[in-house]
């Protein structure tokens, strides 16, 4: 669905991502971890558009995406949250929704101006629409309510639907569960169960290891940009390279072997 | 009671009139503000519009309908050869270039043989009517009421908020920014060519940097949440002046107070009530 090919991303002098390569297989949940500053959000960043890889190929659905300005990329099939929530807040949850089908619509200006039946069955049929996805988070009671009126991981949960309404074949995830308490992030995780269950390949970024043990078939493990593991949760749980980038490295161990 | 009708409409008309031009001014303004780019240029699109359409009555004796569409396509074409480069770009870039646009603009005016130099255009032909201002400001407040709830309305709304995450949802968003601008350019220049064919006259002065302040103000006061804002803003900072007349000097001075005060206490605008929380 998704492969990167030695991807290399340099912030002036700095190498975040040093030629990356990996494949998210169609259909599966995809874990992407590693340590604060791994490269992570950047691999999300440059894999959507917002950032150009400095060096690297981007394949998306067998096509080749790299450099691609953001809007087309999302047309291919792509969409994605934000870490720092990035919800319309002076919208309605609705109209949230209805912000992620732009695409869906076809309507022309003509059709707006003089309000076409055209127009008018498109809107309707789009808004049933984004009703049910907004269900599918279980947010449809408040669809009439501002998005600012929210709590943090309701505004999540829209966020995580608003990208599904892009109607999306492959969907990143940055960090969904982050300020959730243990109910809502149990919760969370069905809900992505069941998004996932309806054949959206995801690829997801997240510290919280219970939920990704729980939740992804295969993990990838960033340190200091370079892929260090790549498995089933259980391989790469015991990979003694992962292990010390989340732990440190034994100093007592170094030094005799240094002597 | 016709006959205070009739000296009524022969006192005020002009300025009956001048509120109609400045509602679309207001406009033109708040489409490009409604996806978050400020656009300095208006006053010049309105000159370029105004000086279009009064050379092409006056000297090709064009009818008025097609010098005013082309007093409004040109501006248009004018903002899309500018907005297609500063546009891309998020950010001031848009102010800047408009700012400096505005200055070309005039100078251009003032030195022209065609534009009639610092002199400007004298007798343009009447040719405005109440109709066309109540049509064309009737068109215009249709359109916005169906842009509101349409999928262009939502995507400039999305912009505004976030242009970011506009983008990632597959929205085009310098396409869209660009669109406002071109259309915000076509309003001002169709303002320009009515303003001209009933004040008969053309000078460099009126389309200068203190007009495209004055029409941003319009948006400020009213309010840019809707565009019933700009067009209330427009309207008040119109007639204010002529409400105040009986002030005699100090008229200026109590505009200036009333403007402080709503942007110290409604900071959003007269028309700063909730918007509510969705279409129904």
């Amino acid at each position: 669905m998704l492969k990167l090919e030695n991807i290399v991303k340099d912030f002036g002098g700095l190498r975040v991502l040093d030629r990356l390569s990996l494949e998210v297989p169609e259909g599966t949940i995809f874990g992407l971890i590693g340590p604060n500053g791994a490269g992570k959000t950047t691999v999300f960043n440059i894999v959507s558009g917002l950032s150009r890889p400095s060096a690297g190929r981007i394949i998306l659905d067998g096509a080749e995406i790299t450099n691609l300005p953001p809007a087309a990329i999302a047309a291919r099939g792509l969409a994605r949250t934000f870490q720092n929530i990035r919800i319309f807040k002076d919208m309605s949850l609705l109209e949230n929704v209805l912000v992620g089908m732009h695409r869906l619509f076809s309507y022309s200006p003509v059709a707006m101006f003089f309000d076409l039946s055209l127009k008018r069955r498109e809107e309707r049929r789009l808004r049933e629409k984004a009703l049910a996805i907004l269900s599918l988070v279980n947010l449809a009671d408040k669809a009439r309510r501002k998005a600012e009126s929210l709590s943090y991981g309701e505004q999540r949960k829209l966020e995580l639907a608003r990208a599904l309404a892009t109607a999306p074949r492959l969907l990143l995830i940055d960090e969904p569960a982050a300020g959730m308490n243990p109910a809502e992030t149990e919760e969370l995780m069905n809900e992505i169960l069941q998004i996932n269950r309806q054949g959206y390949t995801i690829c997801l970024i997240e510290h919280d290891m219970k939920f990704v043990m729980g939740l992804c078939g295969q993990v990838a493990v960033l340190n200091f940009g370079e892929l260090i593991a790549t498995g089933t949760p259980e391989e790469v749980k015991q990979n003694a390279l992962v292990i010390e980038a989340y732990l440190g490295r034994d100093e007592e161990l170094d030094l005799n072997r240094d002597l | 009671m016709s006959e205070f009708l009739i000296a009524f409409w022969q006192t005020y008309n002009t300025l009956l009139f001048t509120v109609f031009v400045h509602g679309m001014l207001a406009l033109s303004i708040y489409i490009t503000l409604a996806c978050g780019q400020l656009s300095l240029g208006n006053a010049a699109f309105m000159g370029i519009g105004a000086y279009t359409a009064a050379l092409l009555t006056m000297k090709m004796q064009v009818p008025f309908a097609l010098a005013l569409a082309a007093g409004g396509l040109l501006p248009a074409a004018v903002a899309l050869a500018i907005g297609i480069p500063t546009l891309r770009l998020s950010g001031v870039y848009l102010a800047m270039a408009t700012l400096g646009f505005g200055e070309v603009v005039r100078v251009v005016f003032l030195n022209l043989a065609i534009t009639g130099g610092s002199l400007g255009l004298n007798g343009v032909p009447l040719k405005t009517e109440f109709w066309h201002l109540l049509f064309i400001l009737g068109g215009l407040i249709y359109f916005f009421v169906k842009l509101k709830n349409s999928r262009f309305g939502r995507a400039l709304e999305a912009i505004n908020e976030d242009e970011i995450a506009a983008a990632v949802l597959g929205i085009r968003t310098t396409f869209f920014k660009v669109g406002a601008f071109v259309v915000g350019a076509f309003i001002a220049g169709i303002a320009g060519g009515l303003n001209a064919h009933f004040t008969f006259f053309v000078s460099p002065r009126e389309y200068g940097f203190e007009f495209a302040v004055d029409i941003l103000t319009f948006a400020i006061l009213g309010g840019t949440g809707t565009f019933w804002g700009p067009l209330l803003g427009s309207t008040i900072l119109t007639l204010l002046p002529e409400l105040l007349r009986f002030l005699g000097p100090y008229r200026l001075a109590l505009n200036g107070l009333i403007l402080l005060l709503v942007v110290l206490y409604l900071p959003n605008g007269i028309v700063s009530f909730k918007r509510k929380g969705g279409p129904s």
